[in-house]
């Protein structure tokens, strides 16, 4: 079967018309440079940008830093070591994914604010009054980085188990005849051999601290996104709100340039072919024991105990939100999630798969822009997209008006699709990200033995490709769903009339200070985000289980 | 596997297309009932959160046949969709808070006069544009909340009394990112200047207790549970509070009272909810009808008892909590002009370190 040149130069044609597309929105935000606010700029310069940047890039790096280390070693551990409730430990620690960043904020100001019951606890006990005892402040900087690492670490946790799970026992013992003990085979055969899906779960937990609003703009820490709504919202001035934008998106560009650049000159295509897969090392009674306490504990912290106060504060203001409207709000979120993380994960594999056969840079370079509307605050997004849409829909307005006299109004802007173009723009770093570390895994040798073998590509694909792919694939679906019931500021300004989303509920209550009555639709959210965790995990363990048998 | 996940996103799109379909089905079966020349619906764009409004707009379907269609969402976003939508615009009215929003639309000429002699006889002077262009329908008063406690109210006076320094480390207030508070400094501008507002905000952020953070709400539970005296937040807010089914919330605004300030002088802050109908709007008779709705006695005494807020009809009773609160003057300024000098009290702000 043998593709016509044309064909294949039209492909990726279309390839780079959607990558460009997709970018469209960040260009956009970029273009804002073109006219300097020098104003603005000054006064920004001598009042608060020191302050955004430096906050930024420590909310960023702690992110980064706090994720890294508790998914790889999660990771590690339940691929590695055998303890009770491993298992369960597996799934439990995804769940924190389905809790929004802001939602977990809330909950743990309200525990461990001034007024909340920890501390107005400890003051009935020992009559302390304020200013007599010290208890650190949850809203704060190192808060905030506290807050998003428990939420977002299930990214490098995801993404560091595929790649320890599949390391074959045989390494380890190649390292121990070597005289390596176990914790020199981690840090310098395990960990260098999975950094790329380590960094690029980091990647993702810092691209999101980036481009976090919630959390920040609650916890009174002032960044570049709680600056740009600023400078928007409250001086008024647009441009320079996107030349702020422009900014941060450069800051990022910059870092992951960097971490590519780092690993240029190495191949990471890991034979993915297993001998025997890893055994899991027995531990003491005391060892095993901790152990399961340790992995238990970023579940507790990112998922049990904010649960456990939703659940408390929903069965406080009662029921009575569970009504005919309740149930639309369910079947829009799990539906718009569902039908656009299928539409991500599509772009995601068509891109994925056009960066492998080709490998020009007329091809790879839009792709790898259209990966940066992550980084991008939701609301800069919607509003850049907002413009190319109602671009669009006048012109072809204009256009069939001067044909035909009839008006298509609003074709685009304002439905369902504009929003699924919009979480398409902002997600598809989370599903390209873990299609292309699937893709690395499968080696170019592999289809060329194939092909040699007398399959045809179809066949590769679906006998070779597929079966290496599903756990990515599935990982990739998983995480962009979860997002996408999570997303608020690009469904708030996007979204058609009368249509709302369990996350917009949220917001609407959680921002009018009624906490407790936001509780039930952030329960609803968490139990919508769960659904897709539960099937990836038995996916997961079913394929693992395959290889076993 | 993937095969079930294909069936999952077929059935998901099938539901969005019926939910759809199903709204989009009722509202041809009330185009159908109505007669031709009749407006039939109105579009709304609104920053205040469904729960605060639909109960009035439910209403006027009710009362009047017109189905309203509703999106929500933040002032400056949903000013921004209206300004790149142009003139293929689908939103007839915005509702949203502050004199800010609305002078920025009308600023950014995306809005329209209105001609109703209903509303020039219905709403104050001052709590409406010259030309027509917005219309009040609530107004909201910042004053000051002590700490029943630890201050006298004999120790209060004017706004400009914080910034003594017997108040160092006793005042909470929220982030300067917070329009409340923008509009608070702006008017502030507008009647003393920037030189002694300069002064105010600086001595200020001197006494603030800790760095701005949370809302209105969690300066009040601050102030009941000691970590600061004075707290300045909207009295709705307190008034939420006050009626809570949260028992601790309830608990925690009762530490806390209402002092009004500069009653000899200029009058207390205030600030309004407001309206106004689209320059592009597909149907401005349907959203004069509802402007004019939310004018009514009925939709005026809603707002007052629910929202807590203060109807722009004097002919409207207050919320009983409100009144406990007690009768103060207000400050009676332009409005317009505070709307104007918001971006200027920002960075005024940004200048006194007001995180």
């Amino acid at each position: 079967m043998q593709i016509p040149a044309v064909l294949k130069e039209s492909w990726s044609g279309a390839t780079v018309l959607l990558a460009l597309l997709l970018f469209m929105p960040v260009l956009i935000v970029f273009s804002s440079l073109l006219q300097p606010e020098w104003d603005a700029w000054e006064h920004l310069s001598e009042t608060v940008l020191a302050d955004y940047i430096s906050n930024t890039l420590w909310l960023a790096f702690g992110v980064g830093a706090g994720s890294l280390i508790i998914g790889t070693s999660l990771a590690w551990c339940t691929t590695h070591y055998e303890f009770p409730l491993r298992k369960s430990i597996e799934w439990l620690a995804l769940l924190p994914l389905a809790m929004p960043a802001y939602i977990i904020a809330y909950c743990y100001t309200g525990l461990l604010d001034f007024a909340g019951p920890v501390q107005t606890l400890l003051r009935e006990t020992f009559g302390w009054q304020f200013g007599q005892y010290w208890f650190p402040e949850i809203r704060s900087l190192p808060g905030a980085i506290i807050m998003l690492s428990l939420v977002l670490y299930p990214y490098v946790y995801i993404l560091s188990r595929t790649a320890f799970s599949e390391q074959s026992a045989s390494l380890m013992e190649v390292s121990r005849s070597l005289g390596k003990t176990p914790s020199q085979h981690f840090l310098q055969v395990a960990i260098p051999l999975a950094r790329p899906a380590i960094l690029t779960g980091t990647a993702l937990a810092m691209m999101e601290a980036f481009a976090d609003y919630g959390t920040v703009q609650y916890f009174g820490v002032s960044t570049f996104t709680t600056g740009i709504f600023r400078t928007w919202y409250g001086m008024g001035n647009e441009m320079a709100a996107a030349q702020l934008s422009a900014l941060l998106v450069g800051f990022v560009f910059m870092l992951l340039s960097l971490e590519k650049l780092s690993r240029r000159k190495i191949a990471y295509y890991y034979q993915g072919q297993k001998v025997s897969s890893p055994k899991r090392q027995p531990l003491s009674r005391f060892a095993s024991l901790s152990l399961t306490l340790l992995c238990l504990l970023p579940f507790i912290l990112g998922f049990a105990v904010p649960v456990l106060l939703l659940i408390d504060w929903a069965i406080e203001v009662g029921s009575h939100q569970l009504d005919q409207r309740f149930l639309s709000l369910l079947i829009n979120s799990f539906g718009l999630a569902a039908s656009a993380a299928f539409c991500v994960v599509s772009i995601a594999l068509i891109f994925g798969y056009a960066k492998r056969v080709r490998k020009k840079v007329s091809l790879t370079l839009p792709i790898e822009l259209a990966n940066l509307g992550y980084a991008v605050p939701g609301t800069v997004v919607a509003v850049s997209l907002l413009l190319v849409l109602t671009w669009f829909d006048k012109k072809l307005d204009a256009l069939l008006s001067n044909l035909w006299g009839v008006s298509s109004g609003l074709l685009l802007s304002g439905t369902v699709f504009a929003l699924i173009l919009a979480y398409s723009v902002r997600f598809l770093a989370v599903a390209s990200n873990n299609i292309e570390s699937g893709l690395g895994r499968i080696k170019p040798s592999m289809d060329e033995a194939a092909r040699s073998l007398g399959a045809n590509r179809r066949q590769v694909l679906i006998k070779v490709h597929l079966p290496i792919l599903k756990t990515s694939i599935l990982s990739a679906l998983l995480l962009v769903f979860v997002d996408i019931v999570k997303e608020l500021p690009a469904t708030l300004i996007l979204r058609p009339f009368n249509f709302n989303t369990l996350a917009v509920r949220t917001y609407e209550l959680a921002s009018d200070e009624r906490l407790a009555d936001a509780a039930l639709p952030a329960l609803a959210i968490v139990c919508v985000s769960l659904l897709p965790v539960i099937i990836l995990t038995r996916a997961m363990q079913a394929s693992t289980k395959d290889e076993e048998d | 596997m993937l095969k079930q996940l294909t069936l999952v996103f077929i059935c998901s799109l099938t539901l969005i297309a019926c939910d759809n379909k199903k709204s989009s089905t009722d509202n041809t079966a009330s185009s159908a009932e109505e007669s031709q020349t009749e407006p039939t619906e109105v579009n709304v764009y609104s920053a205040r959160k469904e729960a605060l409004i639909l109960p009035v707009l439910d209403r006027f379907t009710e009362k009047t046949g017109i189905k309203v269609n509703l999106l929500t969402g933040k002032a400056d976003a949903l000013i921004s969709r209206i300004a790149s939508e142009g003139k293929l615009g689908s939103a007839d009215i915005l509702i949203t808070t502050d004199i800010g929003r609305l002078m920025r639309a009308k600023q950014q000429g995306l809005t329209q006069p209105v001609e109703s002699d209903f509303l020039k006889q219905t709403i104050p002077v001052n709590l409406r544009d010259t030309e027509n262009h917005w219309f009040a329908l609530t107004t909201r008063a910042r004053p000051i909340l002590y700490s029943i406690a630890n201050v006298k109210p004999e120790q209060l006076k004017d706004i400009e009394g914080l910034t003594s320094p017997d108040w160092l480390g006793k005042i909470c207030i929220r982030s300067s990112s917070n329009i409340y508070n923008q509009s608070l400094i702006a008017a502030m501008l507008v009647q003393r200047g920037e030189a002694l507002t300069t002064e105010f905000a600086k001595g200020l952020v001197a006494n603030f207790a800790r760095p701005p953070k949370g809302g209105d709400r969690d300066q009040i539970k601050a102030v009941a549970a000691g970590q600061c005296d004075i707290a300045i937040a909207n009295t709705y807010y307190l008034a939420g509070m006050l009626t809570s089914q949260d028992e601790s919330q309830v608990a925690a605004a009762q530490k806390v009272k209402v002092f009004w300030p500069n009653q000899s002088n200029r009058g207390a802050h205030i600030n309004v909810s407001g309206t106004l109908i689209t320059k592009h709007s597909p149907n401005p008779e349907a959203a004069k009808a509802l402007l004019e709705f939310m004018l009514e006695k009925e939709s005026q005494a809603w707002y007052a008892e629910h929202n807590h807020e203060y109807p722009v009809r004097s002919d409207v009773e207050q919320s009983e909590v409100l009144k406990s609160m007690g009768s103060f003057t207000a400050e009676n300024i332009d409005l317009s002009k505070v709307g104007e000098l918001n971006g200027e009290a920002l960075k005024l702000m940004d200048k006194a370190g007001w995180k």
